[in-house]
């Protein structure tokens, strides 16, 4: 307090701080930013340099392949109905394999955050075992699961269930522990006090606080178990991308398949993101009101 | 106030609670009901009764065990009746010429008798025309291939048990201990181990079969440089190469992230409705975002890799193309959000439009930007394993050429253990960047954040 007292600060001399700082800061920034930038640069060189073909080259045929596929679904543009028709039962597989593996995932999701949320958990001590379950079957790319399913149950729509459902139980397992964390604990404690079971305390207690979020996490991963199951077709677990890698390795002569399959991916996923972001709209703004 | 007094009525508000139950209580029946009827069709439209049979235990035995143990095959030549060791029976699992594991005593000469013991009392040789098994408990097994005959297995007497199987051409015996097979033109010994074997080390170096220490002793003697060099080009485990592709799924995550960012943000400004005032550009702009988040990543990735081949890059731009569409949504309803007031202040001092995008708008959307940049980049390595999968690049192409093989499943172990240390790395990483980087983000804000379900999209 004496040093200022002593020497107050004159106007130039908080200039001089404040430019001073400033300064300072614009560096660091500017480093930062080169750093990045340089960061980004490399980064892109090694892709470039460790795919098949560069980025220069394949630029300029970016669009060879989707045009080579919308000219031959022109020409056969009398066929796209029935190849739409044809195709819309794979759709459905998919469209089954995301939605059970979303409703599994839930049920196992719920389950799993009830059991690792501080005050709803009972066995307080196991919460880290049941966060690090959580946490490794979040981790676990779809992909492997379903392929070392593949192996052991034949292709088919169940290994890419399976896969699916285990991230999300883990996925939504997270989110819904955090949406647990906000819900109110005095209905449970209410419950308890009149001798309800642990299971009656969650399900009449927990469950209707935080219903409405749940539902609007579940959908939103319903889009996205969409998207997951149709690229777990492509490497062999039936619906539509098991057709759609079909149509495409059978190459040109089929583009109009491949076309049709993926305008039927398309106008689902378009759907489905218009129809749950409508819902979710209304659940959460209700659950508000 | 006496409209309202008259209408409601005790019995009138009484009919409506009932009305209001009964629905609940049909809700909460029909519900659940629902969705049993929906898991009933899914059962049966997957099949799941058949499921049953179509499971292969074996394959799941083969599966288990391979990822905890490993083989060592003792293979006779019966043409020449020479003898190879090796692991797995791969040639880089070879034990050289005239080399072998201690459990092996190779024959001296043309004539000699190699002797496979594989304990307990089991032992397997191989004479010069005849090969033997001691079983203890059960009796000595001959068995003598010939070209022109098959092979000529001499049994103890009584019924051939049912872990050995005898045809014309074939003899095979499982034990505990090990295996052998002969048939008419090779004799295989299988011992079983566990662990993985040759991580490390494979059999051409000089360090394999060392132990810690004497490998420490070495390196700080000056081998250091030699004894990472046979590490790194383990030709087994061809750990160089798994640590590129790591780095390449990591690299495709961290480009496609950034590099989607970079273009989402500039187009996001024309998607926002108080920055761009050109209604039909900002529609344009919308459906193009539209267009992006719709064609899904698999129908982007199967497109990119005809025009750019199998790779890094490709995934790369997979990744970006499609976050492009879902980040330019995010960032342009988060610009819709900003405060002008900021904004304002920042003109009132005399700034130009550029100053007044850095200093008035950008630190506002700062931590929305870089808190689902750093989401994503954790998400989109996941998806960089599963595109890598699909176009051929990084970790994910190592794990399905390790599954096609369906015999390297130590391998496949490894590498899913690899993934998922990596995914939780950037978990991690990128949780701490946010805590960092967004000092605002408390508990408090991130509720409110989410309970906005419409600018929260989910990875």
């Amino acid at each position: 307090m004496a040093d200022l007292t002593a020497a107050p600060l004159t106007t130039a001399d908080i200039r001089a701080q404040y430019s001073e700082m400033t300064r300072r800061k614009r560096l660091y920034g500017g480093i930062i930013l080169v750093v990045f930038v340089a960061l980004m640069m490399a980064g892109f060189r090694t892709a470039d340099g460790r795919n098949a073909g560069s980025f220069y080259d394949g630029i300029t045929h970016v669009f060879d392949y989707p045009s080579e596929v919308l000219a031959e679904a022109s020409e056969k543009a009398a066929e796209l109905p029935g190849h739409l028709v044809n195709f819309f039962p794979a759709l459905i597989e998919t469209l089954n394999i995301a939605a059970a593996s979303t409703l599994v995932g839930v049920v196992f999701g719920t389950l799993l955050s009830l059991l690792s949320t501080r005050g709803m958990a009972p066995w307080p001590r196991l919460i880290p075992l049941f966060r690090r379950i959580m946490d490794i079957s979040r981790a676990i790319p779809e992909i492997v699961i379903a392929l070392v399913l593949i192996f052991l149950l034949g292709g088919g729509p169940v290994p890419a269930m399976i896969a699916i459902a285990i991230h999300t139980a883990g996925a939504l397992g997270k989110l819904f522990s955090e949406v647990n964390e906000n819900a109110s604990l005095k209905p449970v404690e209410g419950l308890e006090s009149v001798g309800g079971s642990w299971g009656q305390r969650m399900w009449l207690g927990v469950i209707p606080q935080v219903g409405p979020n749940y539902v609007s996490y579940a959908l939103l991963r319903f889009e996205i178990n969409i998207r997951a199951s149709a690229i777990l077709g492509f490497v062999g677990a039936g619906g539509i991308g098991y057709e759609l890698k079909n149509a495409m390795s059978w190459g040109q002569g089929r583009y109009d398949e491949a076309a049709a399959i993926f305008l039927l991916l398309f106008i689902t996923i378009v759907v489905v993101d218009q129809i749950s972001s409508g819902m979710r709209d209304r659940l959460i703004n209700g659950a508000k009101a | 106030m006496t409209i309202l007094e008259a209408e409601l009525t005790p019995a009138s508000l009484k009919q409506d609670m009932e009305r209001l139950f009964l629905k609940k209580k049909l809700m909460g029946f029909a519900l659940p009901a629902l969705i049993l009827a929906y898991m009933t069709y899914v059962f049966f439209a997957f099949d799941m009764p058949g499921l049953w049979q179509r499971v292969s235990w074996q394959n799941a035995q083969t599966l288990v065990s391979d990822t905890y143990s490993y083989k060592t095959h003792v293979t006779r030549d019966n043409r020449d009746a020479s003898v190879s060791v090796a692991i797995e029976g791969e040639r880089k699992g070879a034990y050289p010429e005239g080399q072998s594991p201690d459990w092996v005593t190779l024959a001296a000469g043309a004539e000699g008798e190699t002797v496979i013991d594989l304990e307990n009392g089991h032992l397997v040789r191989f004479g010069s025309d005849s090969i033997e098994y001691d079983i203890p408990g059960y009796g000595l097994v001959r068995a003598t291939p010939t070209r022109a005959k098959g092979v000529q297995a001499e049994l103890p007497a009584g019924d051939v048990p049912e872990w050995i199987s005898v045809s014309k051409n074939r003899l095979a015996i499982t034990t505990d201990a090990g295996r052998l097979t002969v048939t008419r033109n090779r004799a295989e010994v299988f011992r079983y181990f566990t662990g993985w074997e040759l991580f490390f080390f494979t059999l051409d170096s000089p360090y394999h079969g060392m132990g810690l220490g004497e490998v420490m002793t070495r390196a700080a003697t000056g081998e250091a440089g030699a004894i990472f060099h046979d590490f790194w080009n383990n030709k087994m485990w061809r750990h160089q190469d798994v640590a590129w592709a790591i780095a390449e799924t990591l690299l495709m995550a961290f480009l496609g992230t950034i590099g989607a960012g970079i273009f989402a943000l500039p187009l996001a400004f024309i998607a926002a409705r108080n920055f761009s005032p050109f209604g039909p550009l900002r529609f344009v702009v919308r459906r193009f975002f539209d267009f992006l988040r719709g064609v899904d990543s698999l129908i982007w990735t199967v497109v990119l890799a005809r025009a750019f081949g199998p790779g890094p890059l490709t995934g790369a731009l997979a990744i970006l193309v499609t976050d492009t569409g879902t980040f330019g949504k995010i960032f342009s309803e988060a610009l819709e959000n900003v405060d002008e007031k900021q904004i304002e202040g920042v003109s009132s001092t005399g700034a130009k439009p550029a100053q007044r995008y850095r200093f008035g708008v950008i630190p506002q959307i700062t931590p929305v930007l870089l808190s689902q940049l750093l989401y994503f980049l954790e998400s989109n390595t996941r998806s960089a394993t599963i595109i890598g999968a699909i176009t051929g690049g990084g970790i994910g192409l190592l794990l399905t050429q390790a599954i096609i093989t369906q015999k390297d499943w130590e391998e496949v172990a490894y590498y899913i253990v690899l993934i998922i240390l990596m995914v939780m790395m950037m978990d991690w990483l990128s949780g701490w960047l946010r805590r960092r980087l967004i000092k605002g983000e408390t508990g408090k804000s991130k509720r409110k954040a989410r309970a906005d379900g419409k600018a929260f999209l989910l990875p």
